[in-house]
């Protein structure tokens, strides 16, 4: 299995651990990644803001740069995934935009096929049949004990007609990702709500508040955990969980791990390898959990 | 048999909602609809929740099924049912029960009616005939002119429900309407209240609209529509406006992302509150290795990226 891997920009900035833990973990797996170094940020659905045009010819760059390598792209973030299949859908089936997207991209010498790279998020690889065997063949440590909230990430999931992920309403890609690692996952309504983090600079106590119900629905439902295959929510869930606590006047203390780290864990990294002491909450709860099975 | 657990409420009898289930056999096609009102009509005459056309055109019966808004008419009740053969029916979210499956739509009214739902012109009505547009420029309110107003999108929208001060997506995307109406001439006065607080900037993108509208009104891609008229009429004093505005240049200096100059650019240099705000979260971070590198490192290639850029005047 080999993949060109779209990073994202939070992975190489606030969220490093993100980067080391998916790298240990397709690693134990027998993923191969290429990292694409000269594809620019997906836009985070912010710069098609500015210029939808300017979007999705930097999207259609970055997937003409995975078919030039002849490899399926592959993302660790839910953003990057929503905006790269956004782009994907706004071209395919409209040739008259394809031609003018291509001939911005021809004299970079790039060219969008659309046809020729599929643009999978880790998780959907994890979830394949192919992904399953191996997970449930090379889990080491499997994680007993550990109750699992996903948290899937608005982007990979909505407008379904543009992301093309799993059922919007139902997904279970990480759920089953859970349960192949010897997890519990915990089924709770929050897990497809927005994390609220697009607004934390507009509109930061409605953002955290979204974020505080979510933990507080994932608590309640008796998770240990919270699991997110995207780095934003992560960050809106775990390095603002002070804040939430105060604004909510509740004591949630429920760490928040990225898939990788959860899928490494079960591969048998530790922690530490995983950057686990990184986050903003502290992961200990996890480790004695695993520790004590 | 299907079972058909519905939400109940009636204030006059009782101050807490409850669930009651109804079984029912569920006829061959039938829609939620028709089968709502079978149990109305056989089983419990004190059911209440609206209706009309049948024909998903009046917008009349939204409600929530399993969670999530729909409109009982365009939905076959089996195609709703669980492993167990139940489905859960509650009134709308994010506005005021009434009894059973009616709401108070009053807020969701007002909130329309906030945004002038009305073309403003000064220019003279042509005599005998319509101010007339071409289809290019009717393309542009064309799936917004679709909307229904049944509240699917209010009752989902998860700002909404954290905040009672967002317009919500139903009155954004009819101000889209006509923001976006080339005969209408109160754009840049019409952008400006819109990315006020409670506006275009407090939608968090969570698409939950799209996903819950029953026709192509969509209205989170009208609200991105309008985010970009914003900016181009030059409406930028707010965080919304600046974030969008330093994403996109940071994009175009190193091909990435500058996660310490966004927050920063976003509150805007002078904006001595918003800046203090963000110290807390940063200090965490520092102290547990978190903030990004602080010499930002370009992609590869930039300079197509620059060039992509250029050629769109960006």
């Amino acid at each position: 299995m080999k993949f060109a891997l779209f990073t994202g920009c939070v992975a190489h900035g606030a969220t490093r651990e993100l980067m080391v833990s998916t790298k240990l973990a397709a690693q134990a797996l027998g993923i191969e990644f290429v990292e694409m170094k000269s594809a620019a940020c997906c836009g985070a659905g912010v710069v098609s803001e500015k210029s939808p045009l300017l979007a999705d010819t930097l999207n259609a760059r970055t997937i003409a740069l995975a078919e030039a390598q002849g490899l399926d792209l592959v993302t660790i973030c839910s953003t990057c995934q929503g905006q790269l299949k956004k782009t994907e859908c706004h071209i395919n089936g409209d040739e008259e935009y394809k031609k003018k997207i291509n001939h911005l991209l021809s004299d970079g010498g790039h060219q969008y096929d659309g046809r020729k790279s599929r643009i999978k998020h880790f998780a959907n690889i994890l979830a394949s049949e192919e992904g399953m065997r191996r997970l449930k063949e090379r889990v080491v440590r499997p994680l007993k004990g550990l109750k699992c909230a996903a948290f899937y990430g608005c982007y990979v999931l909505r407008p379904s007609e543009l992301s093309e992920f799993d059922d919007p309403d139902n997904p279970t890609a990480l759920e089953d990702i859970f349960t192949a690692l010897g997890a519990t996952p915990v089924d709770y309504p929050s897990r497809t709500k927005c994390c609220g983090f697009p607004i934390v600079m507009m509109n930061k106590k409605a953002s955290l508040e979204m974020a505080g119900n979510a933990l507080l629905d994932a608590v309640e439902s008796g998770a240990d955990c919270v699991v997110t295959g995207c780095p934003l929510c992560h960050l809106n869930l775990d390095s603002y969980q002070p804040e939430i606590d105060k604004l909510l006047k509740k004591k949630y203390a429920i760490p928040i791990l990225h898939l990788p780290q959860l899928v490494a864990l079960a591969l048998g990294h530790t922690p530490k390898e995983l950057e686990m002491d990184k986050h903003i909450v502290s992961t200990t709860k996890v480790n004695r959990i695993l520790a004590s099975h | 048999m299907a079972t058909f657990r519905i939400k109940r409420y009636n204030p006059e009898k009782q101050p807490e909602p409850y669930y009651e289930d109804f079984d029912l056999d569920i006829p061959k096609g039938a829609t939620l609809l028709d089968c709502i009102n079978l149990i109305k009509w056989t089983k419990d005459g004190s059911l209440s929740y609206r209706m009309s056309c049948r024909s998903a055109i009046c917008g009349s019966c939204g409600m929530k099924a399993n969670g999530h808004a729909l409109l009982a008419c365009q939905r076959q009740a089996d195609s709703l049912l669980d492993k167990d053969g139940t489905v859960t029916i509650e009134p709308l979210g994010n506005m005021k029960p009434i009894k059973d499956l009616v709401v108070d739509f009053k807020p969701f009214w007002d909130k329309v009616n906030k945004v002038q739902p009305y073309l403003q012109t000064s220019a003279e009505a042509p005599v005998g005939k319509e101010r007339t547009q071409s289809p290019e420029q009717f393309r542009l309110i064309d799936d917004t002119s679709t909307c229904i107003m049944c509240g699917n999108c209010y009752s989902d929208c998860n700002t909404l429900e954290v905040d009672d001060n967002f317009l919500g997506p139903a009155a954004l995307a009819k101000a889209q309407r006509f923001v976006c109406d080339s005969r209408d001439e109160k754009t840049l006065e019409r952008v400006t209240e819109l990315s006020k607080p409670g506006g275009i900037w407090d939608c968090t993108h969570c698409a939950e609209c799209v996903e819950r509208c029953p026709k192509p009104a969509q209205p989170f891609h009208r609200i991105k529509e309008i985010m970009t008229v914003a900016l181009e009429e030059g409406v930028h004093n707010n965080n919304g406006a600046r974030h969008a505005l330093s994403f996109t240049r940071s994009v175009k200096a190193s091909g990435r992302l500058n996660e310490n100059q966004l927050p920063v650019e976003s509150m805007g240099y002078f904006n001595i509150k918003g800046l203090l705000e963000l110290v807390p979260v940063g200090l965490r971070m520092l102290l547990k290795g978190k903030i990004p590198p602080i010499f930002h490192k370009s992609i590869d290639d930039v300079k197509d990226v620059k060039r992509i850029y250029k050629e769109l005047n960006q």
